[in-house]
Parts: structure tokens; C-alpha cells; sequence
């Protein structure tokens, strides 16, 4: 436990030292802070409370950036460390290699932890401060945070995947670019793009969950828009995960073994690895 | 027996290949608590893959290597001793710290305290570079840095590739000054060279390797025995009498060169002794004899040659 303190407080001070956590939290911030200022004009006419909305555009949002912050976290966090040679030496202490991936995912969710909070707790402050806006809303909003450190998580568990498998960091951020290009963009159209060919002949409504449930980013989508009323009718897609048979317990064990999966699949590749 | 229980470290038919590269073949040895092993061979020779294997970050491809009674390679379990010391082969640390920063890490880890990390700091010259980035420490700096970490918690078993590249001279003193303390303390090392003078006075035994193939094995005087090379001696004369004394000596003696006044001769050690005496026996015309056994870099080289000097 202590030696996994050791390692997580090394990624953590690695971070604060690069300014890596300062860089996220003013991108996460200030676009939150945007989003919500500008976003929480069109509440007169529908009757959604503005942390709802926020809730709906941060989550939006959080699909294309919290993947590509939490990949850029840790495309090169082991592959640097074999390209370096730091790995060699680091595994020569009284260190196990499942200490290491642990330790290191430990710093990096604190990372992320602290820059979504930061960030979006931060922006969430400032507009009840400004717009006097109401805290109605608000447990939206938190587990918003919450499910978006899940989605942080998932990524890097991915990034640690493509950086035990590559042999240069080159390689390891190229395909970072591609697994975020994959799971944020290419997978939602083609599966969009097969429900429009297929015009509800073949993909039916289980196929079509169990589609979405394939995804993080569409299993986070669902989770944020569903979960609460306020949100789901803001949305427009009230009851739609609840009739697909989408429990919020599932869609969050979905993505937890999402994490759990790659995190695994990089262990067994690491033990076998020779320095 | 005995001994076998106090080997620390244990190689049997050891072979790593590479594809269809052989980088270490059929290497079995045995190192004993409180040895000092220097691993001897060119760049290339197989010493490093050795030691990785021995410290469990490569696996053998054939063969079993065992360090404190474990497989190394086995779930890490040396990894799991605190008292390992090992300085990897032009080291490198996370280079947007700072040299005491690394340090800390590295001694946090082994539950060292953090007097015994400036201590240690202090010894390898570091102290005014410690708060500086690593990225800016030059590469004698970093070779020191690498010592103070190897030496952290007092290793007993050490592990040192190409220790001293990159030290002055005094720096590579006081290295042998710490290895020779912790020694006294029982310490095992393991050294890799590729001279063997350097490290002749601290080493308990010589493992020379060529090719990834352990070619000989021993301690100073055995790998003389092994290389028997001639000793050579020089005689120094009444000058002009040179020619007459080489007459005299007999056609028994291999006679390399002959002066005016000085005779180079060469034997083999058993037959030294004899000759001396002969050379003795010749009288007043000789004024001097020098007898030069062996140098060290002509065993080394004499094995490096496949055996021919």
C-alpha cells in the first residue's frame, strides 16, 4: 500500500510540476464556464433549470476532451519509461510491475480528479455566484464530475493498454490519436450510419443498446442524459435509457469494466515483458 | 556441501537469444556470499543481458538462474529485497527532477531515511547540484547520482555495469573506498568491466566472457596459470658482452632480443626459477635483472584471442 502511495504521489507531483494539472484545469474551467454562461439562455422557454443544461453540454463536451486529456496523460507513462530506461532501474526496487501500473493509474486519476473538480467545480461556483442561478440541479451536475473521472479513467486504462503494447513513444501517440479517433468520432458514425442503411430492419432496439453499451463515450452519453429527470427532459430523450432496460448500475459497471479490462490487459503484457 | 548453501547467486546452462541472435550461451557459474565478481568481456560480450537476467528483468531463454534462493524473473520476488543495489549501464533518471528529489524517490522506496539520502549525496560530490534538474547534470554527474542510488539502504548484493565510465579519477577512488565498506560489511557485488586492471585489487574472481560464451573463470593467480604466459626477464650486462652471454645461457632459452648491453629473455613460470639461477650463476658480467611477469591486459587479451598469445 505504502510503495502504491509512493508511486501514485510521483505521477501526482510529475503533473504539478509540468503544469500539466494547471493546463487542464484552466481548459476544463474556462469551456465550462462558457458553456454555461452561454448555454443557460434558452432555459425560459423550456423550463430546464441552467445546471441542467449545463449538465447536457458539459457532458457533450466531456465526450471529446476528457478522452484526449486522459489519453495525453498516459499514451508515454510506460513506453517512455522503457524508451528512457527508468523502467529497468525502477523495477530493481522493492517494487512489483503491478505496483507500478497501479501506483501510476492511482497518480493519474488524482490528476484527473483534480482537474475536473477544479475545472468544472470551479465553473460551477462561479456561475451560481454570477447568474445567481439556483443549485437546483447540482446532483446532476456532481455525478456529471463523477461519471466524467470514470470516463477519464476508462482512457487511461486504454493509454496505459497502447503504451505497455508499442515499442517508441511515436508509435504510442499515434495510436492514442487513433484510439480517441475510434471511440470518440469514427464508432458513433458508423453506427449512425448503419441505423440510417439499415432503417430499423436488422438493428433492433436490444441490438442497437448493446451497440451503445460497446462504447465508453456512448455509455457515458447515456449515463449523464438518463440519469436524472431534469436532465433527460432537458434533453429530450426522457425514458429512453430506462425503456432500453439501461439501469444506471449497469451503465456504470459497463464502464468499470472498461477500466478494469485494459488495466488487466496491461498487467499481463507488462509481466511478460523483458527489459 | 556446504558452499552450495552459500551461493547467492547460482547460473546453470544459462542461454538468452534474441530471435535467432545468441547473446549469452551455456554460462553456468556460482557466486558466494561476500565475493566480489568482476564480469569481464568487450562491449557486446553478453555481461549486461547477464546481469538483467540476474536481476530478473530478462528472462533466460534456456537454462535456470537463481539469486537468493529465487528465480529472479519469478514474480519479481529479488525485487522484493530491500538490500539490492544496482547501477544499470549509462543510467538515466526522470530527468525534469532534481538530483535530490530522485534521490528521495529511489530511498522512499527502499525505506531509507532522508539524513542517509544527503549523506549519500554528499559523498558522491552532489550536494551543490542537488537542487538543480537532472536534465541539466552532465554525464559524470548522472554516473554519480546512479552510484548514490545503487548504495542506498547499504546494499548486500550489488550490481554495477561499467561502474566507473565517466568518473575522474579520485571520484573512481572513492567508488572502491564504498564498495571495499560495504564489503567489510559482507556485501556481494557484481561488477562488469571491460578492463581488468581497473578493478584487479577488489575482485575475488574474474568471470571473462567472449560472445556471450564464459571463457574462463578464476581468481588473479588462477587465470595466470590458465594463460600460462612466459615471464619475461632483462638482463642487463658488461656492455659488449651481450652476444657471448646469450651463447652462454644456451639454446634452451627463448631469446627475444639482444643489445650491446642488455638481453631480453622469456620462460614459462616453471622454468623461472633454473634460470635465474643460470643468470646468477654467470658472475660479475651481470649487472641487473628484471623480471616482469604477465601483465594483466596480456591474460586478458591472451583469452580475448581464443587462447593464443
Amino acid at each position: 500500500m505504502k510503495i502504491l502511495w509512493i508511486l501514485a504521489m510521483k505521477e501526482l507531483r510529475d503533473g504539478l510540476r509540468n503544469r500539466w494539472i494547471a493546463a487542464a484545469i484552466i481548459v476544463l474551467g474556462t469551456l465550462a464556464l462558457a458553456l454555461s454562461l452561454l448555454g443557460s439562455a434558452p432555459t425560459g422557454s423550456i423550463k430546464a433549470s441552467p445546471m441542467d443544461i449545463s449538465v447536457i453540454s458539459l457532458a457533450s463536451l466531456s465526450v471529446y476532451l476528457i478522452p484526449l486529456i486522459a489519453l495525453m496523460l498516459s499514451f508515454d507513462t510506460l513506453v517512455g519509461e522503457f524508451e528512457r530506461g527508468t523502467m529497468m532501474l525502477l523495477l530493481t526496487y522493492p517494487v512489483t510491475r503491478w505496483q507500478v501500473i497501479i501506483g501510476k493509474f492511482l497518480g493519474h486519476l488524482m490528476i484527473l480528479f483534480i482537474a475536473i473538480f477544479a475545472g468544472y467545480g470551479g465553473a460551477m461556483l462561479i456561475m451560481t455566484l454570477v447568474t445567481g442561478a439556483s443549485m437546483e440541479g447540482w446532483q446532476a451536475y456532481v455525478s456529471m464530475m463523477f461519471s466524467s473521472l470514470i470516463l477519464g479513467a476508462i482512457f487511461i486504462a486504454l493509454g496505459y493498454l497502447v503504451s505497455v503494447f508499442v515499442r517508441e513513444r511515436a508509435t504510442a501517440a499515434g495510436a492514442a490519436i487513433g484510439l480517441w479517433l475510434v471511440f470518440v468520432v469514427l464508432y458513433d458514425l458508423l453506427l449512425f450510419g448503419a441505423l440510417l442503411i439499415d432503417e430499423g430492419q436488422l438493428i433492433g432496439q436490444q441490438l442497437f443498446s448493446m451497440l451503445m453499451l460497446a462504447s465508453p463515450t456512448d455509455t457515458y452519453r447515456i449515463l449523464n442524459l438518463s440519469m436524472f429527470d431534469g436532465v433527460s427532459q432537458a434533453a429530450g430523450i426522457a425514458g429512453v435509457a430506462s425503456e432500453a432496460g439501461m439501469s444506471s448500475t449497469l451503465l456504470v459497471s459497463v464502464m468499470l469494466l472498461w477500466i478494469a479490462a485494459p488495466l488487466a490487459a496491461t498487467l499481463l503484457i507488462f509481466q511478460r515483458r523483458e527489459l | 556441501m556446504n558452499t552450495q548453501n552459500n551461493n547467492v547467486i547460482s547460473l546453470d546452462a544459462v542461454s538468452k537469444r534474441y530471435g535467432t541472435e545468441t547473446v549469452v550461451s551455456d554460462v553456468s557459474f556460482n557466486i558466494q556470499s561476500g565475493e566480489c565478481i568482476v564480469l569481464v568481456g568487450h562491449n557486446g560480450a553478453g555481461k549486461t543481458t547477464l546481469m538483467k537476467m540476474m536481476l530478473g528483468l530478462t528472462r533466460p531463454t534456456s537454462g535456470n538462474v537463481e539469486v537468493l534462493g529465487a528465480n529472479p524473473a519469478n514474480n519479481s520476488k529479488i525485487a522484493q529485497h530491500k538490500t539490492l543495489g544496482y547501477l544499470p549501464e549509462s543510467v538515466a533518471f526522470y530527468d525534469a527532477m532534481t538530483g535530490s528529489e530522485v534521490l528521495a524517490f529511489y530511498a522512499r522506496l527502499k525505506d531509507v531515511s532522508k539524513t542517509a539520502c544527503e549523506n549519500l549525496l554528499e559523498v558522491v560530490g552532489l550536494e551543490h547540484a542537488a537542487k538543480r534538474r537532472i536534465g541539466t547534470y552532465s554525464k559524470g554527474m548522472r554516473q554519480r547520482l546512479g552510484l548514490a542510488q545503487a548504495m542506498l539502504g547499504s546494499p548486500q548484493l550489488l550490481f554495477l555495469d561499467e561502474p566507473t565510465t565517466g568518473l575522474d579519477p579520485s571520484l573512481r577512488h572513492q567508488f572502491y573506498e564504498l564498495i571495499d565498506a560495504l564489503h567489510k560489511e559482507g556485501a556481494t557485488s557484481v561488477i562488469s568491466s571491460h578492463a581488468l586492471n581497473e578493478v584487479e585489487a577488489r575482485a575475488s574472481r574474474f568471470i571473462i566472457m567472449k560472445s556471450g560464451a564464459l571463457i574462463a573463470s578464476g581468481t588473479l593467480e588462477e587465470l595466470y596459470q590458465q594463460a600460462s604466459l612466459p615471464v619475461r626477464l632483462k638482463v642487463s650486462v658488461t656492455p659488449g658482452e651481450a652476444p657471448g652471454v646469450a651463447e652462454r645461457l644456451g639454446s634452451e632459452v627463448t631469446i627475444s632480443k639482444v643489445n650491446n648491453q642488455s638481453l631480453s629473455l622469456s620462460c614459462f613460470d616453471d622454468d623461472k626459477m633454473p634460470l635465474i639461477r643460470r643468470i646468477t650463476d654467470l658472475g660479475d658480467v651481470v649487472n641487473d635483472l628484471q623480471i616482469m611477469p604477465p601483465k594483466l591486459d596480456e591474460v586478458y587479451n591472451h583469452f580475448m584471442n581464443g587462447g593464443q598469445s
